[in-house]
């Protein structure tokens, strides 16, 4: 059975996660890519803090919908590739107290480090589910950078209900994407004869 | 139907529905992957997802990717005319959210919100001698293309030689360091030979085959079918969570290439493997996938 989890989340809850949990996160996130991070670092900006405190971010750059009321809807949400924060995400963890990262493709000793260190986890989502995901994003509560970023960069700041996604990174060091990297590291050796 | 129309509903044919072949690889893959398995509930997700995107005419995946055209027309047409039409249909298209806008100047960081820029959308034109026009259509997601690799043979450090053999070695190096990232299990396109420019341009142009449809050579044939069973005993899997099926297919072909210089150029299609194609005969559109 899944774990049902809702932000805010404290660092206790999410040291309890291990490698391979399935999760069932509901509540407010913020979506946050290349140019997000880099102003993070960078910048470190006070306008997202009170979002990040004790929740997650979502690597994601979706598709939008301006309804004629002028809110906002998510059309499609899946995650972007997380790799490409691995220089910025354990400071962004750290800085921001956020306990979770959602992505896809898992990341680097960095953050796994990081992960450890101020208590969060990596989730995993469905790449390439973005109509899916979108039915679970109940509400845009915000949005940050929005005309500067363009859409796929800004920061959304979204409600989300049983979103989907599996431990893949926890805060004890273990990583599901190290060990399938070092298994078929070894069967691509054994395949061309190394 | 207006030449602009007729392009927009291609563009929300390729970002909303996926072609047959593609979904049937996926209920197979789904089938074959053990109950429990963090593999099974990913593919039961992409094939929910697949079916809403295509219910709802939403996109299947928030990335909509670069737009990438190849255009074959009759001789004495203007390239301007296909040009004005796929500018306006991308514009449109973005504003009714079939695409995200994915259109970045790089000096300025700044998005043009319509997918239409400088050499965007890409169009590759080639006049033939029908008179009919063909317009394809794929949807290249930046995760997928960010893991495409060029290697210059020979590779001491894979000990890969100037042969087909070397060729194997660096593929399925090329699949180890994609991992999950580019949205496993993908379809592998391959070029062997050319320039720089031109291997890549070949592997991509892999993606307009139909899964399983073998290069007429031979040789080429059997390393395909080679390297498709060898690259799903790597374990990767669906996400890159471990698993049964880590490639689709695997598409290669060949061209000649410089004494000096031996390339293989592999691109990488996510398991959302966009690709339309439309006709224009008398007047007339077909659509295919």
């Amino acid at each position: 059975m899944p774990i049902k989890l809702t932000t805010p989340i404290s660092e206790e809850e999410i040291r309890k996660l291990k490698v391979g949990d399935e999760v069932l996160l509901s509540g407010t996130i913020v979506t946050a890519r290349d140019q997000a991070h880099k102003l993070m670092v960078e910048e470190k900006p006070d306008f997202i803090r009170e979002y990040l405190k004790d929740s997650v971010i979502y690597h994601c750059g979706p598709v939008v919908k301006k309804n004629d009321d002028g809110s906002w809807s998510f059309v499609a949400a899946g995650p972007t590739t997380s790799s490409r924060e691995e220089p910025y995400q354990a400071d962004v963890i750290c800085e921001y107290q956020v306990r979770g990262v959602i992505g896809k493709g898992g990341m680097g000793p960095k953050t796994a480090e990081g992960l450890k260190k101020c208590g969060a986890v990596y989730f995993h989502a469905v790449g390439g589910a973005g109509s899916l995901i979108a039915k679970r994003v109940k509400k845009v509560k915000t949005v940050f950078k929005l005309e500067e970023f363009g859409t796929p960069e800004a920061f959304w700041v979204i409600e989300v209900e049983d979103f989907p996604v599996v431990v893949t990174m926890d805060a004890h060091g273990n990583s599901l994407h190290k060990q399938i990297l070092e298994k078929s590291e070894a069967k691509a050796k054994e395949l061309m004869g190394l | 139907m207006e030449l602009k129309e007729a392009v927009l509903e291609l563009i929300r044919r390729a970002a909303t529905d996926l072609p047959p072949d593609i979904e049937k690889a996926l209920q197979e893959a789904y089938e074959r992957e053990d109950e429990g398995t963090p593999a099974k509930s990913v593919f039961k997700t992409i094939l929910e997802n697949v079916k809403l995107a295509r219910e709802n005419s939403t996109p299947i995946c928030q990335d909509t990717g670069s737009l990438i055209f190849y255009i074959d027309f009759p001789v004495g047409e203007a390239e301007k005319t296909y040009r004005e039409a796929i500018e306006w249909a991308a514009a449109e298209a973005t504003k009714r959210q079939y695409l995200r806008p994915n259109a970045v100047d790089p000096i300025t960081g700044k998005n043009s919100g319509n997918n239409v820029g400088k050499n965007a959308p890409y169009i590759h034109f080639h006049q033939w001698d029908k008179d009919e026009v063909r317009i394809r259509l794929m949807l290249k997601g930046g995760g997928s293309e960010n893991v495409g690799i060029q290697y210059k043979l020979p590779d001491s450090n894979l000990k890969a030689g100037r042969d087909l053999k070397g060729v194997k070695k660096v593929i399925i190096d090329a699949v180890v360091k994609a991992q999950g990232f580019g949205c496993a299990p993908g379809t592998i396109g391959v070029g062997i030979g050319g320039d720089r420019v031109t291997s890549y341009a070949l592997s991509k142009e892999q993606f307009f085959r139909k899964l399983n449809e073998r290069n007429p050579n031979p040789e080429i044939a059997q390393l395909e079918e080679e390297l498709y069973k060898e690259l799903n005993e790597l374990g990767i899997g669906p996400m890159g969570f471990g698993g049964k099926t880590t490639v689709l297919g695997v598409h290669i072909d060949a061209q000649h290439r410089h004494p000096a210089t031996y390339y293989v150029a592999i691109s990488y299609m996510c398991w959302a493997y966009r690709r339309k194609a439309m006709t224009i005969k008398n007047g007339e559109v077909t659509y295919a996938d």
